[in-house]
């Protein structure tokens, strides 16, 4: 048994960016088949045009026509793509300074070895089918034909309004572990136990334990077996529906605090009305069937009322 | 200005850890380690520093738990940056020039081996032009790599060199994680990966941390016999495009011309690829008789976050033992060389 558990996960959002007059037009030649650079104060011609003049500080408003051919200035082999990139099998990213342009820019070259490129070589852009004012409206580049020297004319795409904004996904997959101590603590209820730890230096009990005290800055060590049963320390009645919601409000997300513990947890009060739950109310996990159970802590349904008193104020204050 | 010293450092370094990505576990016992170098307790330090990245491990807010790890009963005074240790011992030196402060433990973790590293770090690059295409660290680095050899300012068995003489420093540092030197004919004889990088060309992912102390004047005396005094620091940054010069470093030039490096006998350099050491070099104009990378540098071990204060850390710990009296730590950040941090370290004030 490894000393942690761990899961996959995955990490996704898109982001919408609004672009700015610079990025803007560049974005929008790019949708129209034009390659859109700046000339900046020292006289040179950049691809992309730099939002603000690199020298004076100023921002770039001149902008210039370059050509969609160009000539390789770097590159590099690119022998295991990872997710996202133009393309799935090894091939080049290269630096390209465009005919009309001085400085270089990068994408990826569609070769399918390192020996198919060399350092000077003639390439032009392969532009995508669809073109919707974004980066990858250029597919990458490719090889130029020996004999040709003409950039190939490019249909328009349609659209008239210039690109003032982008939608970037961006989505990271991880291998996410627990902590020794909130293994230990998973671990116990996929055998239907609650086990915190106590601080060895302040005596309190955390669940789940912790690899430090927030306190102390001590490790959490020795075992407690907690009770099943504890008292709503404060609550929230949910009103709001929400992506992903696996109950219909209004329901009631209470911090519990188990007898024998020294921190609430969160989790679900059901099996009463919303507007029933209160500060101080006895409640007790319910939990799934055991054929159910994981190292989770859905392996504990929700919690339920009591039919204790409620308990008195200054057994929790200490814990709100 | 007022005096400040390196007067602690700690450091973890492995392949894989196998524990939470707020690395908690990992810094209680370096903090441990920083306590007893300086028998201190965390009530001696008057300011607190993390630098990590919730991206690396996909964790919010990593940082916020990885303060359970000092303890905040009583409250402490903290800080975070989303940059490398360097900088967030760059932030505590700026507190203790205010006055407000005397002392600083600066710390920073990363579990790199949570993800793909390369790919990760895609999400520092320019969001419009460049993010949406990917372009991993190794790839960036390769395109860096061929314009220096295109231009004739080195060779692969320039870079071999580094490497081989990289590896075989690693022997004598615990926490390497790929040591090892044997020849230059050996590496260069071994496949070539991300053309024209190989493998060895390229720091190993690493997870770590580190930490480093810091004290002002008589409080750095108290603890340590020979402290390490920051008696320079500079900290430069490059446009974040390609389009830029990628043979040189302007921004690393600017940095050591911000610095008096005269009579630097050890320079610690914060070089993921075996090229941007001599990029360094170069900008630098570091004298042949000067010990580079004793600690075998991060070809040997780059945790992400750490590694660039824990060249500073390394060039401490020889101030510290009197095996160097003036020495140039190094960190660096984003693609290939676009942002550096220097700092000189020295023995006598």
């Amino acid at each position: 048994m490894s000393r942690t558990l761990s899961a996959p996960v995955t990490v996704a959002f898109d982001y919408t960016r609004s672009t700015g007059p610079v990025l803007g037009r560049f974005l929008t030649g790019l949708r129209d088949g034009v390659v859109v650079g700046g000339r900046t104060s020292d006289g040179q011609v950049v691809v992309p045009p730099p939002e603000y003049d690199p020298v004076s500080h100023q921002a770039l408003d001149d902008f210039v026509e370059v050509s969609s051919l160009g000539t390789v200035t770097s590159w590099t082999w690119v022998p295991e793509p990872v997710k996202g990139q133009p393309f799935d099998r090894p091939f080049a990213f290269a630096l390209v300074t465009f005919d009309g342009a001085t400085k270089p820019f990068l994408h990826a070259l569609d070769v399918s070895s390192p020996d198919e490129v060399s350092t000077g070589m003639r390439v032009r852009v392969r532009w995508a089918e669809e073109r919707v004012g974004a980066i990858t409206d250029i597919a990458c580049f490719e090889p130029l034909p020996a004999g040709e020297e003409a950039a190939p004319a490019v249909a328009p795409s349609g659209a008239v309004d210039p690109v003032t904004g982008i939608v970037v996904p961006v989505s990271l997959d991880y291998t996410y572990a627990a902590s020794p101590e909130e293994s230990a603590f998973y671990r116990g209820l996929e055998q239907g136990r609650i086990v915190g730890q106590r601080c060895p230096t302040c005596d309190k009990v955390y669940i789940p334990p912790r690899a430090a005290c927030p306190s102390d800055g001590t490790p959490t060590a020795e075992e407690v077996e907690l009770s099943h049963t504890g008292t709503v320390t404060t609550f929230c009645i949910v009103n709001v529906p929400f992506l992903g919601q696996r109950i219909t409000p209004p329901y009631v997300s209470a911090y519990i605090l188990l007898d024998g513990a020294d921190i609430a947890v969160l989790h679900l009060i059901l099996d009463c009305p919303a507007d029933e739950v209160r500060m101080g109310m006895r409640v007790k996990a319910v939990w799934k069937p055991e054929d159910e159970w994981g190292t989770t802590i859905e392996n504990i349904s929700h919690f339920a009322p009591t039919d204790e008193p409620d308990a008195d104020f200054e057994t929790y204050k200490q814990h709100l | 200005m007022r005096d400040v010293a390196v007067v602690g450092f700690a450091q973890r370094q492995m392949r894989d850890f196998d524990g939470s990505p707020t690395c908690v576990e990992l810094l209680v016992p370096l903090f441990k380690e920083c306590y007893e170098q300086t028998g201190w307790t965390r009530r001696d330090v008057g300011f607190w520093c993390s630098g990590s990245s919730d991206y690396l491990a996909g964790r919010s807010f990593s940082f916020v738990q990885a303060v359970d790890a000092i303890g905040v009963i009583p409250p402490v005074n903290e800080s975070h940056v989303e940059m490398d240790l360097a900088w967030a011992m760059y932030e505590a030196w700026i507190k203790i020039q205010t006055g407000e402060v005397d002392t600083a433990l600066v710390y920073a973790f990363g579990k790199s081996s949570a993800g793909v590293l390369r790919r990760t770090l895609s999400l520092q690059l320019e969001p419009y032009t460049m993010t949406p295409l990917w372009p991993d660290t190794v790839s960036l680095a390769g395109l860096q790599a061929r314009a220096g050899m295109d231009a004739g300012l080195w060779d692969e068995r320039a870079m071999a060199e580094v490497v081989n003489r990289s590896l075989t420093d690693a022997e004598q540092n615990e926490w390497a994680v790929r040591k090892g030197g044997s020849s230059v004919e050996e590496l260069l004889a071994r496949p070539v990966y991300a053309d024209p990088l190989r493998k060895h060309d390229c720091a190993p992912v690493t997870d770590g941390a580190a930490a480093i102390v810091l004290a002002a004047g008589d409080r750095a005396r108290e603890v340590c016999d020979r402290p390490a005094w920051i008696t320079g620091l500079s900290t430069y940054v490059d446009e974040m495009t390609m389009s830029r010069d990628l043979t040189g470093s302007a921004s690393a030039r600017r940095c050591a011309e911000a610095l008096d490096l005269g009579g630097v006998d050890t320079a610690e350099l914060h070089a993921p690829f075996s090229h941007q050491e001599l990029v360094l070099r170069r900008e630098v104009g570091l004298a042949d008789d000067v010990t580079i990378n004793p600690s075998g540098g991060a070809l040997a071990s780059n945790p992400m976050f750490s590694a660039g204060g824990i060249r500073v850390g390394e060039a401490a710990r020889r101030i510290w033992a009197g095996d160097s009296d003036k020495a140039l730590a190094h960190a660096t950040s984003g693609p290939a060389l676009q942002q550096n941090f220097m700092c000189t370290l020295e023995g006598n004030l």
